[in-house]
Parts: C-alpha cells; sequence; structure tokens
C-alpha cells in the first residue's frame, strides 16, 4: 500500500516547519479529530523533547520514516503524520493537543505539526527534494 | 645611591668569572643608581675590572680617600657632562681610553651574558633604540603620553634564580645574606636606560625578546612542578613566562639545583628581538544613526563567502572613521538593531565603534562635526547625528539601551477578512499588554528555543481601509514586532491577529524611537 507523504515543509533558512499537506485526508470535508497522540512508542514521545543551546542539543533526531504523531478520526481511521525529512526535532506543536479543531481550519499556520532543524550540510539538498506546490498538485491528478 | 664596596668585590669577581655582563653584576650587588646603568659598556666594564684590580694593587698605593677608611671606594660615577671635560669650545670632551693590560681584553668580543642573555648588553645600546625609535616613527602614531613593555623569554627568570642563589651563596660565606627582592630587576634595568632615549612622545612599544638557543632550559621545570604547566589552547608552548615564574616559586632549592647549573652556562648567541610592535589605546566614537533604506542590514551580509547584500549600516558609517582615524580595525555596537526591511526613524539609534590602535586620536568639536558631515553627504541610505569622542563606558551604555529601554514603532498591517474602523479601536484602549512569545521561527536556527514574556506599554490604530490600518505601538525591549501582528504560526501570543480574530500580516515597520538618552545631543 502506497502512502503518499501529504507533509508541507516550508523552510526559511534552514528551518522546516511540517504541516499537512491539503490534499490529506484529515483535511477533508466530514472527518472529525477525535485525538492527537505523541507518544508514539513506549519509550518515546515527541513532547519530551528537550532543546538546549543555539545548536539545539538534546534534540531527538529524526530520519525521513520518523513518526511525528498520529491522529484518530471519529470513522475510526488513525493516521501517521511522518517526519519525511531527516534533522533534529525542535517542537511539536502543543496548541493542536488542547485545539484541535485549529488543525483542519488552518493547517498551514497555527494548526502545524512540527518545527524540524536539518544538518547545515544536509538542508540544501532537502530543499531541492521537495515538490513545489504546482508538482505536488500534479502528483495528485496522476493518482 | 649606593655604590660598590669591599664586601661586593667577591660576588662582582665571581660574576666576572663565570660570564655576567656589567650591568648584571650591578644588579646582584643591589646597586640602585639609574645614571650608572646608563654608561656605556666598554666603560662599565672597564671600571669593574679596574675595581677588582685595585685589591690587588691595595698595599701599593695610598689611600686618597681619607672620609672613607679603612675601605677604599671607587665611585663609578660617570655624568653626561661636567665642565672639566668641555675644551675650550664647548664641546664635550672624549673620555680618553686608559692604556693599560686590560685594553686587550677589553677590545675582544663580547662575551653573551649568561643572565640577561644579552639584553643589558646589546639592547641598551644606541644602536638599538634608534631601531626602535625609527620603527614608531615610520608607523606615523599621533599620541600623548607611553607606555613600554617588554616581553622577556621565561628562561630568564630561571638563569636569575640560578645567579642568586650562587651569590646567595657566596655573600654566605661572608656572613651576609641578601634576599632576592634586594636584586634589582633585569625588567626595571633594562627600562632605565631605555626609557630617557626614548621619546616622551610616546604611547605604548612593546618590544619581544625570545632565545632559541635556551628555549628548552625551563623544561625541567615540568617534571619537578608539573601542575604548574597545563596545556591552554591558544598558547604554542606550555612554558610561558607565568608558569615558569610559578614553578620557581615552588621549586625547593635542592631540587632547582639538581636541574639547573648554577653558575649559569655562557650562552653562545645573544637574544633576537622578535617584534618591535607599536599600540595605541582604541578610542570610542559615539553617536545616533537613522536608517532611511528598506534594503540594508546592519551588520555585513555575507553566506559562504558571498555577499547577499550590497555595504550596511555598520560599514558606511566606520569606514569613514577608520580612514581619518587611520586604525587597524573597528567594532561596533548599538542600543539593539533593526532587520534589513525596517527603517529607523526620529532620533535614531545610539551606536558605539571602537577604533583598535589608531594613529590619530586628537580631534576637536569641530573636526568630529566636520567628520559627521562627511559621513552624511556620502549616503542617503544612513545619517548621522551627535558623533562625537566619548569613553570605554560608552559599550556599557550601549546594552543598557538594548536590555531596558523601550522603543516605539510605527507598523503597516494588512489583514485578511475586513475590518471597520470600530473593529480596531479597542486596540487604543489596551494598556501593558503581556505577550508570551517563543523564539521566532526566522531566527531559531541561530538562537536557542526559549519563551520570552515582554510587554506591550501602548498602542495607537489609524484606520485606512477594510484591509490596512497603521499600528503605532510602544513596547519593552526585546519585543519582536512582526511576530506580534502575524502570530507566527500561533507561537506570540496574543497577536493581533488574535485580537481581531483575523490573519494578520506586517507589510511595513519603522522604528519611530530609542528611547536612550544617550550619548549626548550636541
Amino acid at each position: 500500500f502506497s502512502q503518499l507523504q501529504h507533509n508541507n515543509f516550508i523552510s526559511c533558512c534552514r528551518i522546516c516547519v511540517i504541516t499537512l499537506a491539503e490534499a490529506h485526508p484529515l483535511l477533508q470535508n466530514g472527518k472529525t479529530i477525535t485525538s492527537i497522540n505523541y507518544q508514539i512508542s513506549a519509550n518515546c514521545s515527541r513532547l519530551q523533547n528537550k532543546v538546549s543551546g543555539k545548536s539545539k542539543r538534546g534534540a531527538q533526531f529524526l530520519t525521513e520514516l520518523a513518526p511525528l504523531c498520529r491522529i484518530s478520526s471519529s470513522d475510526g481511521e488513525e493516521y501517521t503524520v511522518y517526519s519525511c525529512i531527516r534533522g533534529r526535532l525542535i517542537e511539536v506543536n502543543e496548541n493542536i493537543l488542547s485545539n484541535p479543531a485549529i488543525l483542519q481550519e488552518k493547517p498551514s499556520t497555527e494548526g502545524y505539526i512540527a518545527v524540524v532543524l536539518p544538518k547545515f550540510e544536509e538542508s540544501k539538498s532537502i530543499t531541492q527534494g521537495l515538490l513545489t506546490q504546482k508538482e505536488y498538485e500534479e502528483v495528485l491528478l496522476k493518482r | 645611591m649606593s655604590s660598590l664596596t669591599e664586601k661586593d668585590r667577591p660576588i662582582v669577581q665571581l660574576l666576572l668569572n663565570t660570564g655576567t655582563c656589567p650591568r648584571c653584576i650591578l644588579r646582584f650587588c643591589c646597586v640602585g643608581s639609574q645614571t650608572l646603568y646608563r654608561c656605556p659598556y666598554k666603560d662599565l666594564m672597564k671600571d669593574l675590572k679596574e675595581f677588582l684590580k685595585n685589591n690587588q694593587e691595595k698595599e701599593d698605593t695610598v689611600c686618597s680617600d681619607v672620609v672613607d677608611p679603612p675601605c677604599k671606594r671607587i665611585r663609578l660615577e660617570h655624568t653626561e657632562k661636567q665642565p672639566d671635560d668641555l675644551n675650550h669650545n664647548g664641546a664635550l670632551q672624549q673620555i680618553p681610553s686608559v692604556i693599560n693590560e686590560n685594553t686587550a681584553v677589553e677590545n675582544s668580543v663580547i662575551e653573551v651574558c649568561n643572565v640577561c642573555l644579552g639584553i643589558l648588553q646589546e639592547f641598551c645600546e644606541i644602536d638599538f633604540v634608534k631601531k626602535v625609535c625609527q620603527k614608531v616613527n615610520s608607523a606615523d602614531y599621533q599620541f600623548t603620553s607611553f607606555v613600554f613593555s617588554v616581553s622577556l623569554p621565561p628562561q630568564l627568570s630561571v638563569r636569575e634564580r640560578a645567579a642568586w642563589l650562587l651569590v646567595k651563596q657566596e655573600m654566605g660565606k661572608l656572613g651576609l645574606s641578601l634576599a632576592k627582592d634586594d636584586i634589582v630587576q633585569l625588567k626595571e634595568a633594562y627600562k632605565w636606560i631605555i626609557h630617557p632615549q626614548l621619546s616622551e612622545d610616546l604611547f605604548e612599544v612593546s618590544v619581544v625578546f625570545a632565545h632559541p638557543e635556551t628555549d628548552e632550559e625551563c623544561h625541567f621545570l615540568a617534571t619537578a612542578c608539573p601542575d604548574c604547566f597545563k596545556p591552554a589552547k591558544n598558547k604554542q608552548s606550555v612554558f610561558t613566562r607565568m608558569a615558569v615564574i610559578k614553578a620557581l616559586e615552588k621549586i625547593k632549592e635542592d631540587d632547582f639545583l639538581k636541574h639547573f647549573p648554577c653558575p649559569p652556562s655562557s650562552p653562545k648567541n645573544l637574544c633576537v628581538a622578535l617584534e618591535i610592535q607599536c599600540n595605541n589605546g582604541a578610542v570610542f566614537v559615539a553617536g545616533r544613526y537613522n536608517k532611511y533604506s528598506r534594503n540594508l542590514p546592519q551588520t555585513p551580509w555575507i553566506i559562504d563567502g558571498e555577499r547577499k547584500l550590497e555595504s550596511s549600516v555598520e560599514e558606511l558609517i566606520s569606514e569613514h572613521l577608520m580612514a581619518k582615524f587611520k586604525a587597524d580595525s573597528f567594532n561596533f555596537s548599538s542600543s539593539g538593531r533593526e532587520d534589513v526591511d525596517v527603517r529607523t526613524l526620529g532620533n535614531g539609534r545610539p551606536f558605539a565603534i571602537e577604533l583598535v590602535n589608531p594613529r590619530r586620536i586628537h580631534f576637536t568639536a569641530e573636526e568630529m562635526k566636520g567628520l559627521q558631515q562627511t559621513i552624511n553627504n556620502s549616503s542617503d541610505k544612513i545619517q548621522v547625528r551627535d558623533l562625537q569622542l566619548v569613553t570605554r563606558e560608552a559599550i556599557g551604555r550601549m546594552k543598557e539601551g538594548e536590555e531596558e529601554k523601550t522603543k516605539t514603532y510605527s507598523a503597516l498591517i494588512w489583514t485578511d477578512k475586513a475590518i471597520r474602523k470600530e473593529d480596531i479601536a479597542f486596540l487604543d484602549d489596551i494598556k501593558e499588554l503581556k505577550l508570551d512569545q517563543k523564539t521566532p521561527l526566522r531566527v531559531l536556527h541561530r538562537r536557542p528555543l526559549a519563551v520570552r514574556c515582554r510587554i506591550i506599554h501602548t498602542m495607537k490604530s489609524e484606520y485606512i481601509d477594510e484591509h490596512h490600518f497603521r499600528l503605532h505601538l510602544k513596547t519593552q525591549a526585546g519585543t519582536y514586532i512582526k511576530e506580534f501582528v502575524h502570530g507566527d504560526f500561533g507561537r506570540t501570543k496574543p497577536s493581533i491577529g488574535s485580537l481581531l480574530n483575523r490573519t494578520a500580516d506586517i507589510l511595513e515597520l519603522d522604528v519611530e524611537s530609542v528611547d536612550v538618552d544617550w550619548p549626548p545631543t550636541l
């Protein structure tokens, strides 16, 4: 089963903000979010991520397939949001825990999922590997 | 003023025999007369030898100095000019060299002193001093008073110690003691000789001496006192002067004598003058700047060696100061700063520039005004005012201004949903609004993640149209205005967006005032 990673990366000076892309199932009409869980395994909760200093020491390191959170909807479906980029996890958005609605109302801004800082050497290649809005739409059309 | 007496005789003999130079001998005999050290090397050598010789001839000569029985005192005084020394033309007569059996020895090659390694020999002589003055004059400095600093290789401390132990031992035989502090310090004697020869108008001249031949002499101290020699990051050698001195204080006399020859050996070569450096103290220039460009960074914007934007506030101001003051480099600081696309209006932002090693330091108020005019004529992107010379406290004032003083701004704001005048009026009534601002995403790559509490003291809105209004705000130092407007993904709470229940963004930002009353208005 192929999964298109519906993630947006808004990148500015190497900082990446991960949000749900517009075609993500959760953002389609009729979906109600019942829970958002940052505890992705027995040992790992994204909420426990603590960074210190300029170089963000202590951050959880993410690979492309690292899960950020699991979101359940009222129709029984569960979606895992993956990082899709390599880098240090700076923060996850705790606002969506107290107010899940903003995830669907403002997915590209206040409803963001996480902030990731890729390694300096990798930041250029990561940006180049992303799809532009146009390219994304083309991919969707082909499905 | 003390001079050599009978009790000094065995010391003089001993030191002379073991290869110590006349001036070091005078030091170890605690001779405190500065003038004596300034006598030419040859004369001092001659006099010392005469002093010793006279001991042998004691029985043969009549003691002419009745005032001081029983020992015969030799006065080693040489005054610069005496009436008798002038011939009928008023010119200083040359002191005739005495022809005796000592002449042959005097004219032979000068042995390098085993204690000072030549510092009190060659490096006091007129030729070296001329070299120093030449270097200073060619560097073209303007100054008022000077500091002369000398850097000696660490092994000199070791040799000094060995010589002292030797002399102490010898004096012990006579039942006399010699404290380390009684001996004239090498650096002191050197400065006595050099200072008067240097013009009164210098600033800091530093001379660094080295003696590679004996560099390893102090290494034995590392085994004796290992905890004194810790490798430091930026230092080439662990054997710094301070470390060697510390170790010499710790090491026991017997241990010292086990490892180091006493008297110290005669070196083959003189010291080398590695560096003659001139340095002036930094001067500080302060003022206030206005920034009228929305395309100018405060400091040069260079990524991967490539300049992203032309020029910068600091360069536009400093380039003229650097030229006028003829400094090596500068350090620019200001009471906070603004983004590339933000203008600084009103009275401007206080700044201070430290000019490092300036060649020129005297400027009148008129000249400073002229300099200010030059800067203002050279660019329309920035303007400066109140340009003046200040003291080092300027830097502290900058910091204070940055962290403690309020600022006022004017922001042009856009909203997605339409607004009416009534919708924004309530902003004017909000006082002391508390914000929680997480480190903005746009600076997060170079700042630590943190939450800052900041206060918006007052706001005043100006309605423009359905999607635009201007907001004037007075805020606490360190408030991120742009993030207060758009909310930074909800990471600044509250924000204009959240207060108006709309999506808001900032189109233009101006600094209206930086509320610091320093530097003084001219």
